[in-house]
């Protein structure tokens, strides 16, 4: 018998009131946090490290300000203020500290800061100073490392300057046990080890810092339930009473005890998701299969002769609006990389039971309806596809991405489930699977996956071969031959393949630094109580607690490689159009795309190397065999051949074979590394929105690509380059190995909604998605709005507040990301069909 | 003659479009073949009419219009999206120009893709001597056939061509194919009233086994075509049809008790 109905219940007059608050707040920084944290370290100095943590966790679950919010069902708010942040010192402090003048001002996620909050916040940050994680780290790394980080190779700066997030944990646990059942299962552990043992020391103030968390969990909740009954006895509105009574009851009860409704494990369930956001700053904090272990709780009420479906569908629909209602700020280059205030709670529905049956049920569709119901980026919403996924949970989930919202993301169990296994996970626990953050795959609650490690630019070792290494006047990599006196493609190839080696071999080295810091610095004893095995193992996950490790950075510029290695293979090598030393002039001089602004910075810096004195003659003089260079038509002759050529994303078998090879230069490498905590790495095909920041850090390529503009997105085709609509887009992606990049791969479609108008449209839009399953694609994600409506929405961001487009593994407000993020986003081929 | 020899037959194509949804059941690839017998005012694809390969101005860039190619080369590229056809039910459709202008190349074709099980659709109007068509009806899973106008006249004044031998046609096909699909471009001045669109619906339903219509709005998107092509485009500045306009004469067509949709 089928275990669910398709349809769902009305959205109420609450979540709207509830979203145009979120909509009125503007972000803003508070200290108190930062301020309590600091007070606990001061008073903690010499005690392990892990007790102080689980002190400093307890001194801010006792003092951090509690709000309840209008019209809320479900509570609990780390800020006073809505979609606001707290600062998180511990990682990282300088970057806020000189950002403070232009976080209300910039273009990537603003944030106000008023002046009394630099004020303390300036005062706690002298604390910290040499005692973050990100400083330990830098200390860790080798000095070649630390060169290519400033040469910007790749980036580590995700966990190099924040927590590690990037977590599912058990929430099952927490529902079913309550804190005090953890309480007591870290209390009879503690018992069974003896003070001589060789790891007690370690174990025993694990355990400890362990129950001080649960145990200061429990505290925030009450702190709650005791705000709401003094807020009931003030309210005069009856039903609002009633509301708080109930809400204090809920919070008096759980997370301490077993949930024993649907409206308790809601509650439950947010504690637990904010106190993870409290404890770190992390990001990707993942809710998983709420659908699946949400759902006895459901069953239980659906069993009651009073259930109220309208009550349920409204309780998940608040939760919906919590997760918008949390921030993160990041430093301005990383808000660019991740922008749109992104908190990545990733949430997903559907897919298959750990015995292989379908998982579909109630909550699944309700969950569809919940994402309906708010249309707003949070949670990043996700579903399950196999081959047995019911076709109406498709239709369903089709109607979602047809809003236009960007969401939900469909991962494909076929590719995942046995990808997994090949990372040794088992069976049961590779088909329970969620996504975390962007597209990352994982078991929840046992994993500690470091999933989102750095991000490695693969077009910058391509411009390492035409400098053989050298990079702004400096050996940054393998000294490799002069591409002048290379005479086939292979040791062309050969080269690349050189310098990603070592540039591979430095990225670890940063993880592997920054990850040794956080086990030291910043161990997580709260986290810990919800990871399988830490408890047993005396560790908290950073310190190798975890059942799974890994550490996946991802590699992005697939196309750009794709393409650019087969134009110098059929232009340079088959058919002597042009040579290697007059390609890399090309490059160099950006395909004679000379403006002005260039040029002037070029002659000022001639000069300045020069030593000459500024007279108006030199300044002719160098100008002038500027732009002689730069109108070389043999520039522009060379880029129009190179546009003629083939392009990956069009289904084209010699390229795209290629671009496969191309993404094993990153994938292979890397799995032959491990992290400290005795895990292996994985690759992840993905750049979050980075594409763009990098990108601007990326010179000319031989793929066309002017410098400085954004590079592909994950393992889409480039911008703009696969003609031959979605189908041909789809075949040319679904040849990479998805299966190899088992942290994740990120395709990127975007329709005009009227590709998916009517019955057939979306009939067509389930067969795209299935048939690029059936090839063995792992992930897909569309943009459904007009390319008209997003200029318009670029010229009248008033008229577009609500306007949810997908950036990259997520959804974001269009409006408040940065311009030319937004010109990507509108340049990326639109699917249409007429 | 075997499938070795259907895949040597030569046509002369202007374009292939992959992921199309409009043009029969599910995601199809849409051949488009060039010349055609008719020269309708409205022509979205006049790059098609002439059988001769042309030159148009496409985005400041001259490009070079129609290729000759073989049922090889041809299916190579049909059968690129099998898995889709397979998903969503589509496969091929035929169009033009007019499809029945090279019958030996479409039969060709169409009995290579039933070979591999692909799915096939032919748009057309019919417009040739029915022993043309005849051959081809057993390879054809679904005609989407253009009936424009029942006046002859007024057909031949837009068209170029009167109707006659395109009604005769319709019905001897409609009686021997598996789906016969009605399709009615709604063109404003000339088929635009509720009186000309009864008199087709009432025509289509006539026809045996006839039980679908597709109303498809006029569309300026040909425009562009026709300025590259140092052509006059004779429906100067006439907007498409309103939606209500079209809803409307959905219901005038749904008289005759036909499934009536706008668009395909």
């Amino acid at each position: 018998m089928k275990k669910y109905t398709v349809e769902t219940p009305e959205k109420t007059a609450r979540i709207d009131l509830l979203k145009q608050a979120l909509f009125d707040a503007r972000p803003q920084i508070e200290s108190d946090r930062a301020v309590l944290l600091t007070q606990s370290y001061m008073e903690t100095e010499g005690e392990p490290m892990v007790i102080r943590r689980a002190k400093a966790f307890k001194n801010i679950c006792e003092n951090l300000p509690v709000t309840i919010r209008d019209n809320e069902l479900i509570v609990g708010s780390s800020t006073v203020a809505s979609k606001s942040c707290q600062i998180f010192p511990e990682f990282s402090f300088d970057w806020v500290e000189k950002e403070f003048d232009t976080l209300a001002t910039r273009s990537a996620d603003p944030f106000y800061i008023s002046e009394e909050t630099k004020k303390t916040l300036s005062q706690v940050f002298k604390y910290w100073k040499g005692k973050t994680t990100s400083e330990l780290a830098t200390s860790y790394m080798s000095a070649e490392t630390i060169t290519a980080i400033e040469h910007n190779i790749f980036t580590p700066g995700n966990y190099f300057y924040n927590g590690v997030g990037h977590v599912c944990v058990h929430y099952d646990k927490v529902l079913a046990l309550g804190y005090n059942g953890i309480i007591a299962e870290a209390e009879k552990e503690l018992e069974k080890i003896n003070v001589g043992d060789a790891d007690y020391v370690t174990k025993s103030a694990f355990l400890e810092a362990t129950i001080m968390s649960c145990r200061a969990a429990i505290t925030y909740a009450n702190r709650y339930a005791k705000l709401a009954l003094d807020m009931a006895e003030k309210e005069s509105d009856d039903k609002r009473k009633k509301e708080l009574l109930r809400i204090a009851l809920n919070c008096s009860k759980v997370p301490a005890n077993p949930a024993e409704n649907f409206y308790e494990a809601c509650q439950s369930f947010w504690f637990v998701q904010l106190l993870l956001q409290t404890e770190s700053n992390g990001h990707s904090i993942s809710p998983g299969r709420f659908d699946q272990y949400m759902y006895p709780y459901y069953e239980m009420d659906k069993k009651s002769p009073d259930f109220d479906k309208t009550f349920a569908q409204e309780l998940i629909d608040c939760l919906w609006i919590k997760f918008n209602d949390i921030s993160k700020v990041r430093d301005d280059a990383s808000a660019q990389g991740f922008a749109g205030y992104g908190t990545f709670q990733n949430l997903i529905a559907g897919g298959q039971t750990i015995d292989g049956e379908d998982a579909t049920n109630d909550l699944s569709f309700m969950t569809i309806a919940a994402t309906m119901h708010v249309l707003l980026p949070q949670p990043s919403f996700s579903v399950r596809v196999w081959n047995k996924t019911p076709h109406e949970f498709l239709v369903k989930a089709a109607e979602l991405t047809r809003t236009g919202v960007g969401l939900p993301a469909y991962y494909n169990d076929e590719v995942i489930i046995p990808s997994l296994v090949s990372r040794g996970l088992t069976m049961q626990d590779a088909r329970d699977y969620n996504i975390i953050g962007c597209v990352e795959p994982q078991k929840s609650g046992k994993t500690w996956g470091w999933h989102d490690a750095a991000f490695f630019n693969m077009c910058r070792p391509l411009e390492l071969v035409f400098s053989s290494g050298i990079d702004n006047g400096k050996q940054i990599s393998v000294k490799t031959k002069k591409v002048e006196d290379m005479t086939s493609f292979e040791e062309f190839y050969d080269a690349y393949k050189q310098h990603m080696d070592y540039m591979i071999g430095l990225m670890v080295n940063s993880n592997n630094a920054i990850d040794v810091a956080h086990a030291e610095r910043c161990p997580l004893p709260f986290l810990a109580s919800m990871i399988d095995d830490c408890i047993k193992r005396g560790k908290t996950p950073e310190q190798g607690g975890a059942v799974y490790n890994f550490s996946g950075p991802q590699g992005f510029g697939i196309a750009n490689m794709a393409d650019s290695l087969y134009a110098i293979r059929k232009l340079v090598f088959e058919e002597k159009k042009f040579t290697l030393s007059e390609l890399k002039e090309a490059l160099a001089n950006n395909y004679g795309k000379a403006d002005y602004s260039e040029l002037v910075a070029k002659v000022v810096k001639e000069l300045q190397n020069s030593g000459v004195t500024v007279g108006e003659k030199e300044i002719e003089a160098i100008t002038k065999e500027i732009v002689e260079k730069g109108n070389s038509s043999r520039y522009a002759e060379i880029r129009e051949m190179i546009l003629d050529v083939a392009k990956f994303g069009n289904d084209i078998e010699d390229i795209d074979a290629l671009a496969r090879d191309v993404a094993y230069t990153y994938t292979k490498p890397l799995e032959k590394y491990k992290n400290p905590r005795g895990g292996m790495f994985q690759a992840g095909l993905y750049p979050v929105s980075a594409n763009v920041p990098l990108g601007a850090q990326t010179g000319a390529t031989p793929d066309g690509r002017y410098a400085y503009t954004p590079v592909a997105d994950g393992v889409s085709p480039s911008a703009g380059r696969d003609v031959h609509g979605p189908t041909a887009s789809a075949n040319s992606v679904s040849k990479l190995d998805h299966g190899i990049a088992s942290n994740g791969t990120l395709f990127n479609m975007k329709f005009h909604p009227s590709a998916l108008e009517g019955t057939s449209g979306i009939e067509s839009f389930i067969a795209l998605i299935r048939g690029y399953f059936d090839q063995k694609g792992s992930h897909v994600q569309f943009n459904v709005v007009s390319r008209e409506t997003l200029r318009d929405a670029q010229a009248h961001p008033e008229k577009y507040q609500g306007l949810v487009v997908r950036v990259a593994g997520y959804s974001a407000l269009f409006t408040t990301l940065s311009k030319s993020l937004q010109d990507d986003i509108i340049n990326r081929t639109e699917q249409g069909m007429f | 003659m075997g499938i070795s020899d259907d895949l040597k037959v030569k046509g002369r194509i202007f374009d292939i479009q992959q992921f199309s949804t409009h043009d029969g059941p599910g995601i199809r690839t849409i051949v488009f073949l060039k010349g055609c017998l008719l020269r309708c005012r409205w022509c979205c694809n006049p790059e098609s009419q002439e059988y001769k390969i042309q030159t148009m101005v496409k985005n400041g860039r001259t490009e070079t219009i129609g290729k000759d190619v073989t049922v090889e080369e041809v299916f190579e590229t049909i059968q690129r999206d099998r898995i889709f056809y397979r998903r969503s039910g589509g496969g091929l459709t035929l169009s033009g120009g007019e499809t029945l202008c090279q019958a030996d190349f479409a039969l060709a074709l169409l009995r290579v893709c039933k070979e591999h099980g692909i799915n096939t659709a032919i748009e057309t109007t019919l417009c040739v001597p029915f022993d043309m068509i005849e051959p081809l009806i057993p390879y054809i899973d679904t005609f989407l056939v253009d009936i424009k106008h029942m006046n002859s006249s007024k057909h031949e004044e837009f068209t170029t061509m009167k109707n006659e031998l395109i009604l005769q046609n319709a019905r001897k096909v409609a009686a021997l194919a598996k789906r016969f699909v009605v399709r009615v471009p709604v063109i404003p001045g000339f088929n635009d009233t509720a009186e000309e669109i009864r008199d087709i619906a009432q025509f289509a339903k006539s026809l045996d086994g006839v039980k679908e219509l597709n109303l498809l709005p006029y569309h300026r998107l040909g425009y562009d075509k026709y300025v590259g092509l140092g052509r006059e485009y004779k429906m100067g500045d006439v907007p498409s049809p309103s939606k209500e306009k079209m809803f409307e004469l959905k219901s005038v067509a749904e008289e005759s008790g036909l499934k009536v949709i706008i668009g395909g």
